[in-house]
């Protein structure tokens, strides 16, 4: 076949490798299938908000990408390739939690865990190298001045942002955020919007972040993934925050209501409740 | 003072002490921080007295020769176990406090029907570190190097996982395989300890100079660092006090591990003041 590597490399010169690419993904857990029949391609530097109610299999989506959960039907690739643990490919931004007070980290050594880690044997190699991406991370989201700050001593707007450097510390293509905005106040969560949006900008960084409210990251959200009981529909936040549309999935009736440049859902609020565990 | 010093080095049985408390001054100040950032401080004193009852148990069946494997088997055991229970600490606490009370009283037991020397049943609640002789020396320099082998290989994924454990199981470190390593490590620490400060004061070995670091820096090198330097002080300034003044070591080693972690305290509250100064102005 004298054209088969000229095809390979025709499509590797005009189509760019999707950063996500699932294709009928079935997710199980506890002999209980979350999702099925998923297809899903993202692109590079697309930000695409994954919502629905507690239980609907939003943070198992990331867990399915970041390679620690098997798919039981389909196939997922992650900037070309099958999700493995530990990929340089993927950061990962998880929900805040608060550091004990004696915890003995500075900012650049949480920062340094996020590039190696999870990788066994001596640091003696590449220590100049692993400083500089540690401060490049830490100039990224305007935390230089956290660097040898004890990270149990920083507020929660603080330990976000080095979160941030540490998911992106590896440079990474795909950034996967589980609610990073969480218990975070307003002018925190726009800075860390902020963020994200400068990075997939200016990177490419192709964005999936996991929340259970879209209005903060509305103004940089290209589409919606939206999962309610395995029932999910993927769209703009035009075509997917209607009325119609999320009454289909609640198979309820639920208004939305837009109210200047936010929207609002009248109907599947206890179902929305987000503090721990949730309604199932 | 000074030649009665050099007199005491002179002595084989204190040579074989202060090697042996080097060696263990700096596994302890090695697992020390981890063991405070995993919050295992209650762990390690089950685990002590795992080992004691293992020890006076050996001791009892199969006579002084089989103490060290005795308290060995004991406090890996156990570690195994704690290790194994998992991250909830309410439920963890009552286990280990379970565990550490039955294994207490069947330590006293065994201690109980033992009709050999005295000296043998207390050395595993104080330390008979004065009664360290070559083979000792030997056995636990071989054992500290394997730790410190296996503990260069795993320290990052181990600190990873002890420190900040949700971002690690994300990022692919084995989380769950790593706290068994580490209970071995611990456990293996621990039995020596046991024999040579004793089960009551290896939490002053293994806790304390930690934890004092903690108050001074929270660079995670420099933790281990003074955490190590923490131990030998209080391990050898332990020996050479308890020589000089003819009493148990085990008290010394405490008041001295106690005195630092008060200095550090009071500096670390100082350096929290100036940082909360500095921050408003």
């Amino acid at each position: 076949m004298p054209w088969g590597p000229l095809r390979d490399l025709f499509v590797e010169v005009l189509l760019v490798t999707p950063s996500i690419r699932l294709t009928d993904a079935e997710v199980r857990r506890g002999g209980r299938t979350l999702w099925t029949g998923l297809d899903l391609d993202v692109e590079p530097g697309e930000f695409v908000a994954v919502l629905g109610p507690n239980g609907s299999g939003k943070t198992t989506l990331l867990t399915v990408l970041l390679g620690l959960l098997p798919l039981a039907v389909g196939t997922c690739e992650v900037a070309g390739r099958a999700p493995h643990r530990g990929s340089a490919d993927v950061g990962y931004v998880p929900q805040q939690t608060s550091m004990d007070a004696l915890t003995p980290l500075r900012g650049r050594d949480l920062v340094g865990l996020g590039l190696d880690g999870h990788r066994f044997g001596l640091p003696f190699r590449g220590r100049a190298e692993r400083a500089r991406k540690v401060r490049e991370a830490l100039l990224q989201v305007d935390a230089l001045d956290l660097a040898d700050a004890p990270v149990g001593a920083l507020s929660g707007g603080e330990q976000q942002r080095l979160r941030i450097a540490q998911a992106l510390v590896g440079d990474p293509g795909l950034l996967l955020a589980d609610e990073p905005l969480h218990s975070l106040d307003l002018a925190r969560q726009r800075a860390v919007v902020e963020l994200l949006e400068r990075r997939r900008r200016e990177h490419g960084t192709a964005v999936v972040f996991v929340t259970h409210e879209l209005n903060p990251v509305l103004p940089v959200t290209d589409r919606v993934l939206y999962l309610v009981d395995g029932r999910f529909r993927i769209g703009t936040p035009d075509e997917v925050m209607t009325s119609e549309t999320l009454s289909e999935l609640y198979r309820t009736d639920v208004d939305v209501v837009r109210v200047r440049d936010r929207i609002v859902v009248v109907g599947a609020e206890d179902r929305l409740v987000h503090t721990g565990g949730g309604p199932r | 003072m000074t030649y009665s010093l050099l007199d005491l080095l002179a002595l084989d049985f204190v040579r074989n002490a202060l090697v042996a408390g080097v060696v263990l001054a700096v596994l302890a100040g090695l697992l020390g921080p981890l063991v405070v950032g995993r919050g295992m401080a209650f762990s390690v004193h089950g685990t002590a007295e795992l080992a004691f009852a293992g020890g006076a148990g050996a001791l009892l069946v199969f006579g002084t020769e089989a103490i060290g494997w005795g308290a060995l088997i004991g406090a890996v055991l156990v570690a195994l176990l704690f290790g194994a229970l998992g991250r909830a600490q309410r439920e963890r606490d009552s286990v280990i406090g379970v565990l550490l009370s039955f294994g207490l009283g069947l330590g006293v037991l065994f201690q109980a029907l033992y009709t050999g020397r005295s000296a043998n049943k207390f050395g595993l609640l104080v330390g008979q570190i004065v009664g360290v002789d070559v083979g000792d020396v030997l056995t636990l320099t071989v054992v500290g190097v394997v730790v410190l082998v296996v503990l260069a290989v795993v320290r990052r994924p181990l600190l990873f996982a002890s420190l900040d454990p949700d971002m690690a199981a994300a990022r692919g470190v084995p989380v769950r395989a790593l706290s068994i390593v580490f209970a071995v490590l611990l456990g293996v620490t621990v039995a020596l300890g046991v024999q040579i400060v004793g089960a009551l004061l290896v939490l002053c070995l293994l806790i304390t100079p930690a934890a004092a670091a903690a108050q001074v820096t929270a660079s995670p090198t420099l933790a281990s660092v003074l955490a190590v330097v923490f131990a030998e002080i209080a391990v050898v300034g332990g020996i050479v006090a308890s020589l000089d003044a003819g009493l148990p070591i085990s008290p010394f080693v405490a008041s001295i591990a106690f005195v630092i972690y008060l200095v550090c305290r009071a500096l670390g509250a100082l350096r929290t003041r100036r940082r909360v100064a500095v921050a408003t102005p």
